[in-house]
């Protein structure tokens, strides 16, 4: 028995779950991460997972605050092991004052792995959940029940999520569970020494949700009618979420044969009138592509979501990264109007989602939406998302044509390079939707004759959209003080760590400010140009070899921001080697520089 | 009901259609004009959905709504269309390279499904629009541009195929011959599920082998001969298509399955391009709720 009396900070806890695949990690942890939510903590949990059914290893990393939690974080104050290689591998980095909680029965630990002021809470878990159940998954929730007591977290609360969880087995299996929970929290106050600090537990419950179903969410709120998709991992959340949902709110959810059915049918739904989405991942994206290119020319609304993950190619399946920017921008052949947002957070990731369905249909083209496996993935306790602030904006439909003897010109050419739609099934504004290049009443002009002056319309008309877009979309904005002496510059979920390392930095008195890009295209040059050139210097953080904000920064503006940290190992960013990065640069370290500002 | 009381030119576009002189598409759409004549449909209602190739050319000839898509994904767009409005009378048109190559997926697997559209082939036996390459109905040995020594391919069987896939209505004809042709098509749109008329349309220009004089020698028709529709067995059989006895007619017809559309639960709240999209408050907080 331990005689180390913990003594971790109060604010923020991490706790690290590993085991292989297969052993039930997932539910020791979102049973816990829901009771601290229900309980008014906030909760943060990225699972570290690889791309295999049973075994492997996956580390789930839960942060748990009494404040909003923006990261992982970098330690682990208390290791759930479930099988010997944990151990192994994470044993060492325990904080001290922490512990680490274990079948010792079935696992070893050599005290000599444990730094210094590391707790061994070894429990004899295979006796102890004997008595309430054969299956091994058991003994996690013995586990979980230890762990309740020596971090000091909220116990009846993790009783209730596990009731609410089993509640439909009936019950036997109910009360076994919560015994063998019970069972491990008296071990442990009988065997253990808990942490001295307590939560200020408020008790208001929050929302605990993953940014894929925040997307779904915001699909529903948004009025989606129809969802097609191919399984693919990180996108795959939102097709499970969404599938049960299809009968309750009148959604057509369909998973298709690949992703180019899925795109092709989503184009097709949207183009009758159907509000639109499918959601992939990069390689699926790939084989969209095409089809994005056909939403824009015969001018359907239609909204993709690109969960990116490590690439190329198959690349790293269940790891983080946000490299597929380009590919986005690249989509598909010829210019063509198109636009791409990449939400920061789960929050963002409702309201954006949204957002697209209405940008699909006032503009009439694809709307594509990047989110990566880190947003997508993973869980977060949120204030309540507001529902009453999604507006249905469908952009110009006519119902009649009021133009008397004339023909109805679906793609008629407007000073916003908007034409006023009409969907199938109307009276009297027939027309072909073509992906050949036609004229304003839809009919090919690339066949008989192929006419320069009447192309030349179509592609201006098309292309002023994108004007119209940018006269429209909300400014990018500096969050914190003007004359910061470090400006950080993100996009998508790598948002996260930096508001997490501003926190620290304001604490000790350093002034930063943030400017995170939301819409990449069409890009806010001038709006972002301003706000670069006011900075007094920079620090884009991407998850990405090759610096893609970045580049395409320079490519939009012709500035040069003069630092950068990337990641592309597949893990997201620690709070610590930003906060490192940001410290050198503050302390003057010599930067080679790329471009000077102009 | 009598040709001359029917209103075919409600069904005309005023563009006419640029085919060569000769070409077989000519009389499917003639077939199809007269088929949604005889069925008494609203060109309004009526949404016929194409991929990319001289038969895909179609939809701007024919006077309803229309979508001119992609190469081998018209299928796929097809069925997006429905999916989103099934009040709609999805016909989605095509050529055999662009159906059968390019995209027998989407081909095979909307049969599995079962969903109410009906698909035109205008099967050629060659790729006309890009000039006379082979195509997955070629006969073997066939000299082409891209096989001129001779396809060493085996050409698929489209009936079969979709006998397999589980299709509900499975006809084929002859553009030549324009009556039974347009009978054909009458009865696979009024068909509930998903029916497959596969028509041979011969390319005045690119197939010298499979000409009309060629089919006139060959083709048959089965309800001619009392096939039994509801016999899957025997449409497996007659679809065999040995060289000198062609089949055509209604090979199958199922009216049994359930369409696609009939077990969507969604279907409840009614056609998804005409449903309110405004979540309501109390739907909202329980929304809310469920993640607490």
């Amino acid at each position: 028995m331990s005689s180390v009396v913990p003594s971790l900070s109060p604010r923020k806890v991490s706790i690290r779950v590993g085991g292989a695949a297969g052993d039930g990690i997932a539910s020791v942890a979102e049973t816990l991460a829901k009771a601290c939510s229900r309980q008014g903590l906030y909760v943060f949990a990225y699972n570290s997972y690889q791309s295999v059914i049973r075994g492997g290893h996956i580390n789930m990393q839960i942060r748990i605050g009494a404040k909003r939690v923006w990261s992982q974080g970098d330690q682990c104050d208390f290791l759930v092991a479930l099988n010997q290689d944990t151990i192994a591998r994470h044993a060492g980095e325990i904080t001290p004052g922490g512990g680490v909680i274990y079948n010792k029965e079935k696992i070893k630990l050599d005290a000599a792995v444990l730094p210094q002021g590391v707790n061994d809470f070894g429990i004899p878990s295979s006796t102890i959940a004997g008595k309430y159940g054969k299956s091994p998954i058991m003994q996690n929730t013995v586990a979980l029940g230890a762990l309740s007591f020596v971090a000091n977290l909220p116990f009846e609360a993790v009783k209730g999520v596990i009731i609410d969880t089993f509640k439909k087995k009936g019950e036997i299996v109910v009360n076994s569970n919560v015994g063998a929970a019970q069972a491990g929290f008296d071990y442990a106050s009988e065997n253990f020494k808990k942490v001295e600090f307590t939560w200020q537990l408020s008790g208001k419950k929050r929302m605990f949700l993953t940014g894929n179903q925040a997307i779904a969410l915001g699909a529903v709120a948004g009025g989606c009618k129809f969802y097609s998709a191919y399984p693919m991992t990180p996108a795959s959340g939102i097709l499970h979420w969404l599938a049960p949902k299809g009968s309750k709110y009148g959604i057509v959810v369909k998973q298709c044969e690949d992703e180019i059915s899925a795109m092709n049918m989503a184009v097709g739904a949207g183009h009758v009138g159907a509000r639109s989405m499918t959601g992939t991942s990069g390689g699926g994206f790939a084989l969209m592509t095409e089809a994005v290119g056909l939403a824009a020319m015969i001018e359907a609304p239609v909204v993709v979501v690109n969960c990116q993950r490590g690439g190329p190619s198959t690349g790293l399946p269940t790891k983080q990264e946000q490299g597929d920017l380009f590919q986005a921008i690249g989509a598909s052949q010829g210019d063509f109007p198109k636009i791409i947002l990449a939400p920061a957070t789960v929050d963002d990731a409702f309201y954006s989602t949204a957002e697209a369905l209405n940008l699909a249909e006032i503009y009439q083209c694809p709307v594509i939406l990047l989110s990566d496996l880190l947003l997508s993935e993973h869980y977060e306790t949120i204030d309540d998302l507001d529902f009453s602030k999604i507006k249905i904006e469908r952009g110009e439909m006519v119902n009649e044509n009021r133009n008397g003897s004339e023909t109805y010109k679906r793609y008629l050419s407007t000073p916003s390079g908007i034409s006023p739609r009409a969907l199938p099934g109307m009276e009297g504004m027939m027309y072909t939707a073509a992906s050949d290049e036609h004229d304003e009443d839809g009919v090919v002009i690339s066949d008989v004759f192929t006419d320069p002056a009447k192309r030349i319309v179509m592609m201006d008309k098309r292309m002023r959209k994108m004007d119209t877009v940018l006269k429209n979309l909300p400014e990018p904005k500096l969050e914190g003080p003007a004359n910061a002496e470090l400006t950080f510059v993100t996009w998508g979920s790598t948002y996260y760590v930096v508001r997490d390392v501003i926190h620290r930095l304001e604490k000790e008195g350093i002034s930063v400010n943030h400017l995170n890009i939301k819409y990449l295209w069409p890009f806010q040059s001038a709006a972002i140009s301003k706000i670069l050139k006011s900075c007094k210097q920079t620090l884009i953080v991407e998850a990405n070899f090759t610096g893609q904000l970045e580049r395409l920064i320079r490519q939009e503006t012709g500035l040069s921001i003069e630092n950068h940290l990337r990641k592309y190992d597949g893990e997201p960013f620690g709070p610590e080697s930003v906060h490192a990065k940001a410290k050198s640069l503050l302390q003057g370290a010599k930067i080679p520089e790329l471009a000077g500002k102009s | 009901m009598p040709t001359e009381t029917l209103d075919i030119a409600k069904f005309k576009s005023k563009i006419a259609p640029d085919w060569c002189p000769g070409c077989g598409d000519f009389g499917v759409l003639a077939g199809l004009q007269k088929a949604c004549a005889t069925l008494g449909l609203d060109p309004k209602d009526v949404m016929v959905v194409s991929g990319i190739g001289c038969s895909s050319n179609l939809p701007g000839f024919f006077g309803s709504y229309g979508m001119h898509t992609l190469h081998g994904r018209g299928v796929a767009v097809a069925q997006g269309a429905k999916l989103g409005n099934p009040d709609l009378t999805v016909i989605s048109v095509g050529g055999d390279g662009d159906g059968y190559g390019i995209g027998i997926g989407h081909f095979i697997h909307a049969m599995r499904r079962n969903i109410n559209m009906t698909y035109i082939v205008m099967n050629n036996q060659i790729y006309g629009l890009t000039t006379g390459q082979a195509s997955p109905t070629t006969t073997l040995n066939t000299p082409t541009k891209s096989t001129p020594e001779g396809s060493t391919e085996n050409p698929l069987n489209p009936i079969q195929l979709a006998l397999v896939s589980g299709a509900t209505f499975i006809g084929r004809a002859f553009s030549g011959s324009a009556e039974r042709m347009a009978e054909v098509m009458t009865e696979a749109i009024k068909h509930k599920g998903f029916s497959l008329v596969d028509v041979f349309s011969p390319c005045v220009t690119y197939n010298k082998i499979n000409t009309y004089s060629w089919f006139r020698e060959r083709v048959f028709d089965l309800q001619a001969e009392g096939h039994d529709t509801s016999s899957w067995d025997s449409a497996m059989s007659a679809a065999k298509q040995p060289d000198n006895r062609i089949a055509t007619g209604v090979f199958y017809k199922n009216s049994m399955v359930s369409t696609y559309e009939e077990t969507e639960p969604a279907y409840k709240f009614g056609s998804p391009a005409k449903q309110k999209l405004v979540l309501d408050q109390e739907t909202a907080a329980a929304l809310v709720n469920s993640f607490k």
